[in-house]
Order: structure tokens, then sequence, then C-alpha cells
């Protein structure tokens, strides 16, 4: 399958450019990459057939097919109509002013109801809230431990009737302990149940019309496949749905049945649950949900999570240093071990446009390896080195080689990697998000990025491939080229 | 054609399942121990009705309300007196295709073998069907679906899989099976993270009757894993089976714990864990592969247990599972009930996805 829907597009189209005018043909072809592409997603077939009517009645028209680069305007078209069917946002709780607002959540077993309900409690707790959890899955084991569970560890009262075995009488006297107690929000856990069970569909329907919340919210699982339209169909004709919660969706999911589950209730999506923390629950956001679908990273979400890693006063120090160019090999040091984590590279990758198949390179032992040698021997060098590596000479080289238990050519290569780098991130340093795209992408074609494990800095490369003096000649003059540009690009 | 002569058995099936809803329903207001020996007297029902086939049906009846909710059939793109093999006939095949979660991959397959053979032809909705049901019986053919028992005491089977897809719930039921079957068993509550989760299995631990090895929250699980082998070896167990923490394939470092878990069990028992059964979310969609390759890798999976096949959802998905990484289908899980579980067939399987009520 294709990395993503673009690249997978333009290798469809890439007969075509520069000989002649797409045809509607060569357009049906492509709809079909973008049909695929979402069945692969996990959108329900119905759904995918009812937005497909829609782009391609899109995509078939004059400025499309006319224009110089078709992929890129259908994916856009593509992009367009999937934030349009995902939004409109609206991730408000729509508390009440006065008594206590009900919230109910349902869905199948195994969604997340129960850590939905820590992840919403968080939240309110955040705004100053304090909720009351109302434990009515009495069919699994221990469910109502979990809920206690969670209430101990947020701190909120949990009610539960470990002896009553009707969730409708849990729930009622559950809301009139938190109106006696004065609480602002309920909300109840009821148990996992299948959308064709209809007695156990018909309990939550009981529960509705004799407890009467206030919000029903739907849990599905971000993983949920073409099943989706079932039963959120189902459930939403029970209970008339108020919003969707997906959760799971810190995995490689790509959630398409988010589409599914907003075409067939259309009721709007509230929040995406990210992890298994409590904080982990964000507002739901129709651009990056549409990335994800398409598999086109997340560049937001990717900003966001680089924050969370570097807390702002370290990133301004940081830029400041890398504007002047008093980027040493000790900063350098310190942020690989920020990213040099399990993991995180290669979630960071993915979230990346366009940077999507340096994820598995990042993520692999290798480069984690490769991100250690590179500390270990910025470790084995003095601070004044560090500051100014061109003092390494042959002689220091051998000493940092042997104090970091790597071979002399890492050192060197370190060193040739980071003046060539030095200039880059002067240039890419108080820069927007859209700049910094542009020269993330210009790095990647010049090379410099193209070994993202920078194993470059191990060894040379084992492919015996050395450059002969023209080549080397060649690239210089590119990465002069490109420093040149950098400096148009700041004035 | 058999398939057709058990239609009768089919047509007495919703009364038992009305029968038994509303003794659920009795149930329910009721303690909640009690609730596996209800389901207990229903399953003997329907093992009364239909001689031998207990698990034939009771896979039937579950697949039964799918179909009812899904309308997937391929036998309504007929007419009576046959169709024509066209575009639009391969169009519609395709979507009922898809609809089994199997994925575009093996969905164009099958497709494309229906075109070769049929195209421009007016079918038989017979012929088509059996092309369709062998393919896809061929595509899940296994050797054996049962436990892979070692040869010396105690047999170790590791649990894994991502949150919420029915590991705990399993266990429970397939415990319940192996133990019915005769054997010693010993739990072990590995998932020392989520809330309760101990607790669950030990409410199970004790429907079944079995010895259990627990941990503290938030314990090491691979020490829970070790005192559990531990345990097995020492009250002479004949199978150990040790739950874990969901996780999603994406997070190396819980991935890796599900290694350090192996080795550390390996430690006790020589060849152990004998079987590492990965349980799936039979409602789930193409993640499920990823979830297949990324377990398969970090914790070297032996089989499948598909969870949650009672509902709507077909799990075809175990299609293109089973293409990539050989992975088989061992238990397929049928609700909540203890007895909710079967072992897997893939002709019924097969015959299940595409077929009608």
């Amino acid at each position: 399958m294709f990395e993503n829907l673009s690249e997978g597009l333009q290798s469809a189209f890439k007969s075509l450019s520069g000989k002649g005018k797409l045809t509607e043909g060569n357009m049906r072809d492509g709809l079909e990459i973008v049909q695929k592409s979402l069945l692969e997603a996990d959108v329900s077939y119905p759904v995918v057939q009812d937005f497909m009517a829609h782009v391609s009645e899109k995509a078939l028209g004059k400025r499309v097919l006319l224009s110089l680069r078709p992929h890129e305007e259908l994916v856009q078209i593509v992009n367009d109509e999937l934030i349009n069917i995902l939004g409109p946002v609206d991730s408000s709780l729509h508390l009440k002013s006065e008594g206590p607002t009900i919230i109910m959540l349902c869905g199948l077993q195994g969604s997340g109801k129960t850590t939905t309900c820590g992840k919403l409690s968080q939240l309110l707790k955040e705004e100053g809230i304090k909720p009351m959890l109302v434990a009515a899955d009495l069919q699994r084991p221990a469910a109502i431990e979990q809920l206690h569970v969670i209430g101990k560890q947020l701190d909120v009262p949990v009610y539960s009737e470990p002896d009553n075995k009707n969730p409708v009488k849990v729930c009622q006297n559950g809301v009139a302990k938190a109106k006696a107690e004065g609480a602002r929000v309920v909300i109840l856990d009821t148990a996992g149940r299948l959308a064709i069970d209809e007695e156990l569909m018909a309990e939550l329907q009981k529960i509705d019309k004799k407890v009467g919340p206030d919000q029903v919210y739907l849990v599905v699982d971000g993983m949920t496949g073409q099943d989706a339209v079932n039963s959120a169909g189902a459930f939403n004709e029970s209970l008339e749905l108020n919003g969707v919660i997906m959760t799971k969706l810190d995995g490689d999911a790509r959630g398409g049945a988010l589409l599914s589950v907003k075409h067939v209730t259309g009721v709007p999506i509230k929040f995406i649950g990210t992890g298994e923390h409590f904080d982990a629950l964000e507002p739901f956001r129709p651009e990056g949900m549409a990335s994800r679908i398409l598999q086109m990273g997340d560049i937001v979400q990717a900003a966001r999570e680089a924050h969370r890693i570097v807390d702002e006063a370290e990133r301004e120090e940081l830029e400041a240093k890398m504007a002047s160019g008093d980027f040493t090999l000790d900063d350098f040091k310190k942020m690989m071990e920020k990213v040099a984590k399990p993991g995180l590279m290669g979630k960071m990758m993915g979230l990346m446009p366009g940077m999507g198949q340096f994820k598995d390179a990042m993520e692999s032992e290798e480069a984690a390896g490769g991100i250690r040698q590179t500390i270990g021997a910025i470790n084995s060098m003095t601070m004044a080195e560090r500051k100014n590596p061109k003092v390494i000479d042959a002689q220091r080289r051998t000493r940092i080689a042997q104090g970091a238990g790597v071979q002399t050519p890492v050192v060197s290569q370190l060193i040739k990697q980071f003046e060539v780098m030095k200039p880059l991130m002067a240039g890419m340093a108080g820069k927007g998000v859209g700049d910094r795209m542009a020269m993330m992408k210009q790095l990647q074609g010049s090379g410099v990025m193209n070994d993202p494990t920078m194993s470059g800095l191990k060894t040379k490369q084992s492919t015996g491939k050395r450059l002969s003096k023209k080549e080397r000649e060649k690239m210089k003059r590119q990465r002069e080229k490109m420093k040149r540009q950098l400096k148009r690009n700041k004035k | 054609m058999a398939f057709w002569r058990s239609k009768k058995k089919n047509d007495s099936a919703p009364d038992d399942s009305s029968d038994s809803e509303g003794s659920r329903d009795v149930a329910a207001s009721e303690p909640a121990d009690e609730t596996p020996q209800v389901s207990k007297e229903v399953d003997g029902a329907a093992e009364s009705q239909s001689p031998g086939g207990g698990l034939f049906s009771k896979m039937r009846q579950s697949l039964q309300k799918t179909r009812r909710a899904l309308n997937t059939d391929i036998r309504d793109l007929f007419k009576s007196e046959g169709r024509l093999v066209d575009e639009d006939f391969l169009g519609e095949l395709f979507a009922r295709l898809i609809r089994t979660d199997m994925g575009t991959g093996p969905a164009e397959t099958i497709r494309d073998d229906v075109a070769k053979r049929f195209r421009g032809r007016v079918v038989h909705l017979e012929e088509i069907l059996e092309t369709i049901t062998q393919q896809t019986q061929l595509m899940l053919q296994q050797e054996s679906a049962e436990i892979q028992m070692s040869e010396s005491k105690p047999t170790v089977i590791l649990v894994v899989g991502v949150n919420g897809s029915g590991k705990t719930t399993s266990i429970g039921k397939l415990a319940n099976h192996l133990s019915k079957a005769g054997h010693k068993i010993v739990l072990g509550a590995g998932d020392t993270f989520r809330a309760a989760a101990v607790e669950q299995l030990t409410i199970w631990a004790g429907r079944i009757g079995c010895d259990i090895v627990t941990g503290k929250h938030e314990a090491d699980p691979a020490s829970v894993a070790f005192q559990t082998v531990d345990k097995a070896v020492e009250i002479g167990a004949d199978i150990a089976i040790i739950d874990t923490a969901g996780r999603l394939q994406t997070q190396t470092n819980l991935m890796q714990e599900l290694d350090k878990i192996r080795r550390v069990i390996s430690k006790k028992v020589d060849d152990a864990p004998h079987e590492v059964l990965l349980v799936l979310d039979a409602t789930a969609g193409q993640n499920a592969i990823s979830q297949a390759r990324g377990f398969s890798e970090a914790a070297g999976c032996t089989g499948i247990v598909l969870a949650k096949l009672d509902g709507s959802a077909k799990g075809g998905v175990v299609l293109p599972i089973r293409e990539q990484f050989q992975l088989p289908v061992k238990f397929v899980g049928l609700g909540e009930g203890i007895d909710d579980i079967a072992q897997f067939d893939p002709a019924m399987f097969a015959k299940a996805l595409f077929a009608q009520s």
C-alpha cells in the first residue's frame, strides 16, 4: 500500500506529467486510489461511496484536469471534503447553569468508556468543577472497582451500589445523591454492549428515559472497522446521541471509523483520546483528523508534541543560540538527549508531513544506538572542543574516539556533520512553521537529511561508495548555494 | 449442501436466543456470580437441541445476529434465474466483501477471481458462493486450533493485545474451557497497570475455581509472570495463563516489556512461553494487521483469539493477517458468559462470513 495518499496519487499521475493533459480516465484512476486509501483507513463502504460521489464531481471539473499538479489538487479536494464532513467543532460539554448536568457514556465493550470517565473528570477538574462518577457497569467483573480506583486517583467521588443489579436504579440514586451534594456534573459509566443486543439496548433506553441525561456521548474505539456504521447507527437510534468521543488514537490507527460515525449520526465529535493518562483527552480538530485518515501527518500535533518535550524557556534559549551561531556541540548533545527517548523520534516523524518514511528508520534499534554513540562522542570532548570543534586535530580525535569507545571516523563524521548543520540551523531559527517546513524539504533534497539515523556519524557507508573529487566539489557547491539561499530568505 | 440441511435447526435458534435473553434480564437483577450459571443452562439447552453441534450452533447463532444486522448477503445479489456478471455485479460483490473487514487486498483477489471465472456469464448463486467460501476457507486452512501443549508440565500461555480488545475476559473463558477439559490451571494477573484488572481476573479465577497469582498495583509484570510459572511448577499445574496489560503496538517501550516477560518466563521453564495468544477485537478494522505485526515482532505470537465475534462485526481482518503472518486463529469469543468461547473452525467461519441465515 502507499505510504500516503499524496504519494499514491503522485505515482499514478506521474506517467502523464509533461506529456499532456490529464484525461477523465486518468482522474478516475486517481479517484480509485482515493477510494482505496479511505477503505484502508477503515471508512465504511457506504460512507466511502457517498464521499467519492462528492469528490468525483469536483475532481472531474476542468480546473483540476487542467491543473499543473493534479495530484495536489485532488488531495486538496479530498482533504477539504473530509474537514467539511468531520466538522463543525463543538467540544463544549454544555453544562447547565443550575443543578447537575448529567453526562452518559455508552459504547461497545472495550471501547474505553471507564477510562474516558476519568479523562472527562480530569478535564472538569482543571476547570474547577468537581464531577461525580456513577458506576453503572454491572456486567463486567470489577468494573465498579476500576471506577473507584480512578475516582481515588483523581480525588473525585464515585457512587456505586455493589449489591444492586439494576443499573437504572443505580443511576437514579447516583443522580439523587449528586443533587443532594450539589455536584455540578454527574458522569454515568454504563456497561459495554453490542448494538444488536436488543435487551441491553433497551436497558440503556430505560436509563435514558428514567434518568434523563443532558448529554449522551458515544465512545468509539479508534481502531473500529466497517462495523462502525452499524453500531453507531444503532446507538444513535435508541439514544439520540449528543456527541462522539473517539479513543485509542495514540497508536497508528487511522481512525477512518470516525468518518463513518459522523456520517451516520451527524452529531459533533467532541474529543479524542490519545493516551492512557488522564490528561490525554484532546478537543477534536477536523484538520488533524483529516490528515491522519489520509496519512499525511499532522504538523499541529507535531508542534504540540515538540512543545511538550522542550519547555518554552529552554527552547527560546536554544533558538537564540542557533540564530547567533553560538550553537555548540554541547547544545547539540542536549538536543539529542531530549529526542533520544525511545519511540519519540519515530512518533514525531510520523506526525510531520512528508516525513512518514523516516518513522521506521528512527524507531529502529540502530537509530537509538547511533544517537547514543553521538552523545558518547560529545561526552568525551573537553568543553573547549565542544565550543569550537575546529581545534580537534588527529591526536584529539583519537583520544575522543577511545574515550567514547567508537572508531575515529565516527568522530570526524560528527564534526563534519555539525559544521554543515550549524549555518542551516542558524537560518532555521526565528522562522515560522511554514518556512521551516520548506527548509526541511530543502535539507531533505540536499541529501543532508537523507539518512535520518545519522548513521553517517558512525562510519562511512559500507557500500564502498567513495566520492570522487568532482562529486565532492559538486556537493560543496550545493551546500554553498543553499547557504546563500538561506541568507536571502532571511532578508 | 450440508449448510442448507442444517437450516431447520437455524429456525429454532431465534426462540432459543429470546429465551436466553429473557433469562439474562432476570440475571441482571441477581448477583453477578449467578450469571454464568444461567448462561450455562442456556448452552445446555442449545446443545441438547442439536446434538454434537453445540459449538457449531453457537457460532452460527452469533453470526446470524451479525448477518441480520449487516444484511450482508451475497445471495441477494442474485435473481432467481441468475444474474449477469458485469462491472455492476462485481462492484456490489466488492462492497459486500469489504464489509467483512477483510481489507481491499483480499477483497480484490476474490473479486478478480470471480471476474476471471464468471465474467459475462449468468451465474447461479451456489457457484459463486462456493467459490468464495472455498477460497476463504483455503486462506484460513490450518493444522490445528488446539493449544500446543508442552511435553513437560506446565504449558505456559502468554496473552497479549491492545487495550480493550478483551484479553482478561478471553483468559477467563479460555481457562474455564481448558479446566473443563481436565487441565489444572494457574492464572497470572500480569496486568498491573489498569485499575482493577487484577480484581477482574481474580473474579474469573473464583468462578472457575483455579489458582491465581497476583502482584501489587504497578508491580513489574515480569515478576508476576515469573511467580505464576513458579507457582505452576510448584503445584504441578498443567497450564499457566498469564495476562498482560493492554498496550498499543506503537508503544516501543511497552512492547519491549513483553520481550522481557518472555525472557523471564523462559528462565523458569526452558521453552516457555509455549503459546503467545494475541487477542484481537472482531470489530477492529485494518489496524488489526498492524497489531498482528507489532505483537508478533515483540512477543512472537503463535495464535489469535478473535474476541467479540457475537456482535455485528465479522472479523474478516483475520484473512490478511493469516496471509501475511501465518498466524492461525485458535479461538473465537462469542459473548461475556463463561462458556462463550469456541475453537476456531475455518469452514464454519468462511461460511458464516458470507452465508445467509
